[in-house]
């Protein structure tokens, strides 16, 4: 943790790699689409629907771990004051408000032919979408407030407070009477998925979760970089300054 | 020049509170939207037992949930059907005119919305199937269906022989 915390070890160790994850990004993704979206098998109840769950599953996961790595990125800053933590938060807001987004519109499109609606004020949907106000929230905290010290502080306990969230959206198909089927990995008794189905689910998480963490390291050593330029730019106006003092 | 500043800070400061106050709005629905969703959980929503042991007056909105009961639905024309929601304890018919979703069928899981009528049926405005959290290819259904390993549950899925009953 503290051996990470240093920014400039933290970017040797993302360059190294970087080029690794993404070469195993395009692999699983070149794998998992086709996989998913052509050769598996159409559903015995929804038809070729089904394909929609390869899109949808992985990005509700991203959706909610994210928000948990922001949530942690978050206290991590907030208690130790790790500069990498507070990077690490900006950099994962807009991509799990992304996946978020997906979540919510692909839900959509198959709830319209399985359900008979786009939508449903059910409590999975509902604390889907408390979700991406949250992400939106946080983004807009941080805008809106001009020092970055305060701004960063804020938008933490935001996330903080958001993380109340994560518990509700897992058990909310099993708290109250939701339209939204259970969790079909998750079970006490196994899968509810054929294998058929469930090794392209696998992969398309595998594909997903690879490119998170790849744009995540990406978003975070842009953001090092961004601060170095700033830094060095604050210096040269300083030097540009006295020089002009001194003359 | 300092007016120029300070012109440029109000504006700051203006365009703070805007995103501020657009921030708690955000929040304010968000919270507002939670309990709702919830609320409509609670209150709104019966199966037709609950229904019976908990009544609602007719003309107040709610959901009805159960499994269509086998050999219930009638298609009456003009696109008006009507059918029976089963909990296996107690039944409710229900008519509904409009277009069913494609998972509708004998002993589906479905959630209709609307009120009951004065005569004690239930005039639906909304059918929406229920799918549950089982995946498989059509072959394999049949496969199952053939070994004799699974048979068609009470909501006209398959469960394994020797599981219980879904929601039991």
């Amino acid at each position: 943790m503290h051996y990470l915390a240093n920014p400039a070890r933290f970017v040797s160790l993302a360059d190294r790699l970087l080029p690794w994850l993404a070469a195993a990004t395009a692999l699983a993704f070149l794998v998992g689409l086709p996989y998913a979206l052509l050769f598996s098998p159409p559903d015995y109840q929804q038809g070729e629907t089904v394909r929609i769950m390869y899109i949808h599953v992985p990005s509700a996961y991203l959706a909610t771990m994210g928000y948990l790595g922001l949530g942690i990125a978050s206290a991590v800053w907030l208690i130790w004051r790790h500069p990498l933590a507070d990077l690490a938060a900006v950099a994962l807001a807009p991509v799990g408000a992304l996946f978020t987004g997906l979540t919510l519109v692909t839900g959509a499109v198959w709830g319209k032919p399985t359900w008979g609606t786009w939508w449903v004020w059910d409590a999975r949907l509902t604390s889907m979408l408390v979700l991406f106000f949250l992400y939106l929230g946080y983004m807009a905290l941080r805008e809106a407030i001009e020092d970055p010290d305060k701004a960063g502080k804020a938008a933490a306990i935001l996330s903080l407070v958001g993380l109340i969230n994560l518990p509700i959206i897992k058990f909310s198909v099993d708290w109250w009477n939701t339209l939204h089927q259970p969790a079909s990995l998750l079970r006490r008794d196994g899968p509810a998925m054929d294998p058929s189905m469930l090794t392209p689910l696998l992969i398309m998480l595998g594909a997903f979760s690879l490119y998170f963490v790849t744009v995540i390291l990406w978003r975070i050593k842009a953001a090092v970089a961004a601060k170095r330029v700033d830094g060095l730019r604050r210096a040269r106006a300083h030097a540009a300054q006295r020089a002009r003092t001194a003359a | 020049m300092s007016r120029l500043s300070g012109n440029r800070a109000h504006k700051r400061k203006q365009q703070r509170l805007v995103m501020g106050l657009a921030g708690l709005f955000g929040l304010a629905i968000a919270g507002a939207l939670l309990v709702l969703a919830l609320g409509e959980g609670a209150n709104h929503f019966r199966t037709p037992a609950d229904l019976a042991e908990r009544p609602i007056e007719p003309g107040r909105s709610f959901r009805l949930g159960g499994l269509v009961a086998e050999g219930s639905v009638d298609k009456l024309g003009d696109s008006t059907i009507t059918f029976r929601v089963t909990d296996g304890a107690a039944e409710q018919l229900v008519r509904f005119r409009g277009i069913v979703p494609d998972l509708f069928r004998e002993g589906q899981g479905v959630i209709a919305e609307g009120v009951l009528d004065s005569a004690g049926l239930f005039v639906a405005s909304n059918v929406l199937a229920k799918h549950d959290e089982t995946y498989m290819p059509p072959e394999v259904a049949e496969a199952l269906k053939e070994r004799g390993e699974w048979r068609e549950g009470a909501d006209g899925k398959l469960v394994p022989v020797n599981s219980a009953e879904p929601g039991s």
